[in-house]
């Protein structure tokens, strides 16, 4: 059975489809990158599975068990967690409280022990200093939240989604706006993470990047599952290519080849304004 | 004196109000405009049972926090689920409901309101203006410590952390929908414990005593003294309860003036006085940071460059 099933997802917004009859499965500890051009679905697809938003029609299963429409709470619970698109930090905290409330988990938030002292739990200590030297937040930890730079933010919303030893980490859009500088140390993080053991479901609009870490791409266009595969079946995709490029990128295809992404044009670079 | 100590005791009332309502508007950041609709539902329970009943003044406290918190949780349920400018709207319009249900049901003495109510009495003594005073300043410390301490906690950091992103929040397991409410029944109930020791004081509880206006004035200390701050609600009560006591005119245009105050504090200061980030505070910090840095320097033969 797999960890998690995408079974015939479909989100309408009004009349705007914006997921259409989407199905796969992911196993445990696989790399999965979900790939597409602006609009395709991609953050939809990921609001869906992290409870933001209910799917019209279809089910979502993990471990077995329906969980379509619960709570993002409740999905945070069961072990899938997700960064943002846009850093969301908890602003008047620290980078060690931000990561430290998000440690806490449902043993404590869903229980009495909420009503305990936070400075009392030293296990948690340590295991919030742990991921601040993973995630390279150690010098920032006292600071302010507010304070931190584009690529501090994107680090702390890694370190907070593993904060709680989640079953599946959703990475919306990770290398968003941090430039290529920091792209290696994040490239690094995030395949460290993989490598420990977690399920990984990776939404990224700097193809390369998706490309070079995942086991498994999903490409959606329009709300559409339109190829799925090994990078390397996805890259040579036929419509993979008419979905990026349009129809001059079939004769673009030949030039592109072998270049650093393995033939395949990067839409959007890091770092560029969009 | 005695003039004093009653003007003191409408101060510590305030002070017990704003801190309690700092806990929904400071901590959650939700909007509450009807805190003194749950200071008179405190007020008017202990009102009707102390006179009605005659169940003694200790009694009537928790009777009040229970009474208040209870309706707290109710409308808390009903309403924290809308957005916090529909939420804002939702509140004012709870606290003409609280209020016309005083004036119009029975139970609750009509527009007339519930009048000689007993005054309490501690080891045989009647309660005098110290007193209840003294009583107020014990209300007023408990509702203090039990904030400082929930601005310790899991729950309280987990209500920070839904002020500061309720959508980041819920992705980390906060369960963003029943924290609210827990916190606003919290507040409330403290609320209207405050009304329990205000209903003996004056005697007396009408309906418009705890009119919407009413509600603005406690929300005005608050964001005066500073959201989010405990220090802040009571400086906030303390400086904006006693102006109209110290200067008569201001008594008779107190709305006029604490708007006046409270516009010019939101251009030029809109974290409160002495709200986190605040000039006071900052000033303060930095002199006690430098009062530090000397006294260490004095304590220490070497020259500066050493102790670096």
């Amino acid at each position: 059975m797999a960890l998690l099933e995408i079974d015939d997802v479909s989100v309408r917004f009004g009349g705007l489809v914006a997921l259409r009859d989407v199905t796969f499965e992911v196993e445990e500890g696989q790399f999965i990158s979900i790939i597409g051009p602006n609009g395709a679905g991609k953050t939809t697809l990921f609001n869906a599975i992290a409870g933001v938003i209910r799917p019209t029609s279809g089910r979502i299963r993990f471990r077995g068990r329906e969980v379509q429409g619960s709570r993002p709470s409740h999905m945070s619970h069961v072990g899938i967690r997700r960064t943002f698109q846009v850093a969301r930090p908890f602003a008047s905290m620290t980078v060690r409280e931000n990561v430290r409330i998000a440690a806490a988990g449902r043993a404590v938030l869903h229980s009495a022990r909420s009503l305990g002292l936070r400075a009392r739990s030293r296990t948690l200590g340590e295991r919030v200093d742990e991921l601040l030297q993973t995630t390279g937040l150690t010098p920032e930890a006292g600071r302010r939240a507010s304070e931190l730079n584009i690529g501090g933010l994107r680090r702390l919303e890694i370190a907070r989604a593993l904060a709680s030893e989640p079953t599946v980490l959703l990475l919306d859009e990770p290398a968003a706006g941090i430039g290529v500088d920091g792209l290696r140390p994040l490239t690094d993080l995030i395949r460290g993470v993989h490598h420990r053991g977690l399920t990984v479901l990776l939404v990224e609009h700097y193809v390369g990047l998706a490309l070079s870490l995942s086991d498994r791409v999903i490409v959606l266009d329009e709300g559409t599952m339109i190829a799925q595969g090994t990078p390397e079946q996805v890259r040579n995709d036929e419509r993979v290519i008419t979905a990026y490029l349009g129809r001059a990128g079939r004769t673009a295809k030949g030039e592109q080849a072998g270049s650093a992404s393995g033939g395949f044009v990067q839409p959007d670079e890091p770092g560029a304004p969009r | 004196m005695s003039y004093l100590i009653v003007v003191g005791v409408t101060i510590v009332i305030y002070a017990i109000l704003t801190v309690s309502l700092n806990i929904v508007v400071g901590y959650v950041g939700q909007p509450n405009l009807a805190q003194s609709a749950f200071f008179g539902i405190g007020a008017y329970f202990a009102a009707v049972f102390s006179t009605r009943y005659h169940v003694s003044f200790w009694w009537t406290i928790p009777l009040a926090f229970i009474t208040a918190g209870a309706a707290g949780l109710l409308l808390g349920a009903i309403s924290l689920r809308l957005r916090e400018d529909f939420l804002a709207i939702t509140t004012i319009g709870l606290n003409f409901v609280v209020v016309a249900v005083f004036q119009y049901v029975p139970f609750f003495g009509g527009a007339m309101g519930i009048y000689a109510i007993p005054l309490p009495s501690i080891a045989g003594h009647q309660f005098g203006n110290t007193t209840f005073l003294v009583v107020g300043l014990v209300m007023l410390a408990f509702v203090m410590v039990a904030s400082k301490y929930l601005e310790h906690t899991w729950f309280g950091a987990s209500l920070m952390a839904i002020r500061d992103d309720e959508t980041a929040a819920s992705s980390i397991g906060v369960p963003v929908a029943s924290y609210k409410v827990v916190a606003f029944a919290l507040s409330t109930a403290f609320a209207g414990m405050a009304g329990s020791l205000y209903a003996p004081f004056l005697s007396a509880v009408t309906p418009t005593s705890f009119g919407f206006t009413e509600s603005v004035v406690i929300l005005a200390m608050l964001i005066f003294g500073g959201l989010g701050t405990i220090r802040g609600a009571v400086l906030g009560a303390l400086i904006l309860g006693a102006l109209p006591e110290a200067f008569r005119f201001i008594s008779n245009y107190r709305l006029l003036t604490f708007g006046v105050i409270l516009l010019l504090m939101l251009r030029f200061q809109p974290v409160g006085l002495v709200g986190d980030e605040s000039v006071l505070v900052k000033l303060t910090r930095r002199s006690v940071a430098t009062l530090q840095r000397q006294r260490r320097r004095s304590r220490e033969p070497d020259p500066p460059s050493a102790a670096v």
